[in-house]
């Protein structure tokens, strides 16, 4: 029964860590199903989860600071496109240059308006989206193996949380049985033929980086107002590059991403717990090496050793008109 | 038909154009500046008299170019053939252990300027080495080299913690670094040559990797546009096709390019490891490997410009060290939005002012045209 216990405690914790990654996750898979590589999700949930601080700090509305989250990220994936769509700019160079904007502005505004060392104050319980009880919860508690899981996994999380793993049907669906997610996907693989069917690629492209942009505000929000409470100084800590490795693990399908997210928020939540307990026969992990473990693993993938990962074949390609 | 594109001449497209992406770039840090309250002028005037206004601020300033003058020139030579390096940062994490290694095993027992040129190995041996697999795993399995080298970064922020925390750090001691190397394993200071110019250099860290770094971007021009090599590797970076026409070995310069990006990178760790802090502390690196992609950007990948870019942005972050005694909303992480911005306006939207400035060169030879006496009558 303990280890029951633990492993349920295990699992709980593990989506509370991969809600970020899935979020960025298919925030990234809409910016490159349609041909722009985005390395900028860090800086757009770490500006997100900054906005999502000081809004919801200064209107003690949780609304607020998630709106907000989202207004900024989008405006910062406004200028990706700028760059990458308008002006054919080398679509990393400014993904970098984005998360360098977001990291120095969040510490420089945090601490010239809070004073605390470049954290927003900490957020009442209003301001937050707490845990939710789902119907029941209490009541199933005691029934035997599902209650458990019912009431401790399933149950108590915030809204948010249900709202990623939802976005996961509703991207499958919106990219495999809507029109626009067939022309998204269309102008990833071949924009020309999108262009010769009379449809604006850059128009298509910028909603798509705007879609990408709505997903990195939620997974900003999530971190300043349900995991955290205010945002911490540099409190994406390579998340965004971990969703990114996600995305390329889930070879940019959206289940496949949600597996890969639940994959790296576990090997988290396992090098958290395995934390000075040492392993029968391996004697005990040193904590880096499961830190390092998701990045290994991109690259022994990438590397074509577990299926091959085939990209979007126009992403990272600024498209030109014929004249 | 549009108005007619006058080719820019060559100080334009090489001087004007990132004159003016930089222009902007800081235009827009001036604006977060006004955001936090304070003035934007009188910061610049600080940010430059903290840099060049004493000798201690000029040796630091050189200090930190040096490091960006590795990095800057990793990233450039990787430009070069087409490569995008974002690994940098990493390297040089590594080749800090590199020069640990040689300077901890005979720091004791060699003078400094035999343990130098084992350092420089070292370090550039260990930067190559840890370029070299995202390099193979671009030639031969086509992994995109953009997230290898992010995620090599990554791993080696995870493995030097891990060394520095258990394996390297004397038992006697609670910091995560290394033990003080020996004087042999000390880098002589450089404030003599400032001293000849009436600077007091004081503590500034100020030394002999400098002169490397100096010979490292001559070297580099040589290689690009002296060598061979350098050829094979401009023309893979211009046109694929026309390398593998010309029968040049994809797989060959790609890996040793990174290599050579991956060794400068890492003789980045010989300023701030041999030549101030004498040991190796944990996150040594501190940014500069991505400090290098804005420089080789800012550079235009050219050797001279890199040196140049480098002591703009060691003069940013020493200016910025001052800037905040007396401006203390402002601190270094100012400096990480310039350099976004830097990256942003002379990276990413290089090509924002060209058609405007094309526009009015046209403009000019334009007006030149008609007020000399032309013979074509075509002219529009």
């Amino acid at each position: 029964m303990d280890a029951y216990v633990t492993l349920i405690q295990l699992l709980d914790s593990t989506i509370r860590l991969s809600v970020p990654l899935l979020f960025a996750c298919l925030a990234g898979l809409y910016s490159e199903r349609s041909g722009i590589f985005d390395i900028g999700l860090e800086g757009k949930m770490l500006a997100g989860a900054f906005a999502a601080g000081t809004a919801a700090y200064l209107t003690d509305s949780a609304m607020a600071g998630l709106l907000a989250a989202v207004l900024v990220s989008v405006l910062l994936g406004l200028v990706h496109g700028f760059a990458s769509i308008t002006h054919r700019g080398n679509q990393i160079v400014s993904g970098v240059a984005i998360n360098f904007i977001a990291a120095g502005t969040t510490v420089i505004l945090g601490q010239a308006w809070f004073r605390q060392g470049g954290r927003t104050p900490s957020l009442p319980a209003a301001a937050r989206f707490g845990d939710l009880q789902l119907p029941g919860a209490e009541a199933l508690r005691d029934v035997p193996v599902i209650g458990y899981i019912y009431s401790e996994l399933i149950s108590g999380h915030s809204i948010l949380v249900y709202l990623a793993f939802l976005m996961v049907p509703f991207t499958w669906w919106v990219l495999q049985r809507t029109r626009f997610g067939l022309r998204l996907r269309a102008v990833g693989e071949n924009p020309a033929a999108v262009d010769t069917a009379g449809i604006s690629v850059p128009w298509l492209r910028y909603r798509a980086v705007i879609c990408c942009g709505i997903l990195c505000g939620l997974a900003g929000s999530y971190l300043a107002q349900a995991q955290g409470a205010g945002f911490v100084k540099d409190m994406t800590a390579g998340k965004g590059y971990i969703a990114l490795a996600a995305l390329i693990f889930a070879k940019w399908r959206p289940v496949n991403a949600m597996f890969a997210c639940l994959l790296f928020g576990f090997l988290d939540a396992l090098a958290i717990r395995m934390q000075g307990h040492p392993l029968p026969l391996i004697g005990e992990v040193p904590v880096q090496f499961m830190q390092a473990l998701p990045y290994v693993l991109t690259v022994v993938l990438l590397a074509g050793f577990i299926g091959k990962a085939i990209p979007p074949r126009a992403g990272g390609v600024p498209y030109v008109k014929e004249r | 038909m549009s108005q007619p594109f006058a080719k820019l001449p060559a100080w334009a497209d090489y001087g004007l154009i990132p004159l003016v992406n930089l222009i902007v770039a800081f235009l827009v840090a001036g604006l977060v500046v006004l955001l936090v309250g304070e003035n934007p002028l009188q910061a610049a005037v600080l940010m430059v008299k903290g840099a060049f206004g004493s000798g201690q601020g000029i040796g630091y300033t050189l200090y930190y170019a040096t490091n960006f003058i590795f990095t800057g020139l990793c990233v450039a030579v990787a430009f070069h053939c087409g490569l995008f390096n974002i690994g940098g940062e990493g390297q040089a994490y590594l080749g800090g252990l590199g020069v640990s290694l040689v300077c901890l095993a005979v720091g004791n027992l060699l003078p400094w300027w035999l343990t130098f040129p084992l350092a420089i190995l070292g370090a550039a041996l260990a930067g190559a080495l840890w370029a070299l697999i995202p390099a193979w795993l671009q030639a031969r399995r086509g992994s995109h080299i953009v997230i290898t080298t992010i995620m090599f970064n990554f791993i080696a922020a995870s493995l030097m913690v891990y060394l520095l925390v258990g394996v390297l750090k004397p038992a006697a001691s609670q910091a995560p670094e290394t033990a003080v190397f020996g004087p042999g394993g000390q880098l002589p200071q450089l404030g003599w040559l400032l001293q000849m110019f009436g600077l007091k250099v004081r503590s500034a860290p100020f030394n002999v990797s400098f002169l490397l770094a100096l010979l490292s971007a001559f070297l580099v021009w040589v290689l690009i546009w002296r060598t061979r090599l350098g050829y094979e590797i401009r023309t893979l970076g211009l046109s694929p096709r026309a390398a593998d026409y010309a029968g040049i070995s994809q797989t060959k310069i790609i890996i040793i390019t990174m290599m050579i990006s991956g060794a400068l990178a890492g003789m980045m760790a010989l300023n701030p490891i041999m030549g101030a802090q004498h040991r190796m502390q944990l996150d040594f690196v501190s940014g500069a490997g991505f400090v290098g992609i804005a420089v080789a950007l800012m550079g235009r990948s050219h050797p001279l410009g890199i040196v140049l870019a480098a002591i703009l942005f060691g003069m940013l972050y020493q200016g910025g060290a001052e800037i905040a005694f007396d401006m203390p909303n402002i601190s270094r992480d100012m400096i990480v939005i310039i350099q976004g911005l830097v990256i942003l306006f002379a990276g990413a939207l290089e090509h924002m002012f060209r058609p405007a400035l094309q526009r009015l060169f046209g403009r000019i030879a334009g007006s030149a045209l008609r007020a000399a006496p032309v013979t074509t009558g075509e002219s529009h």
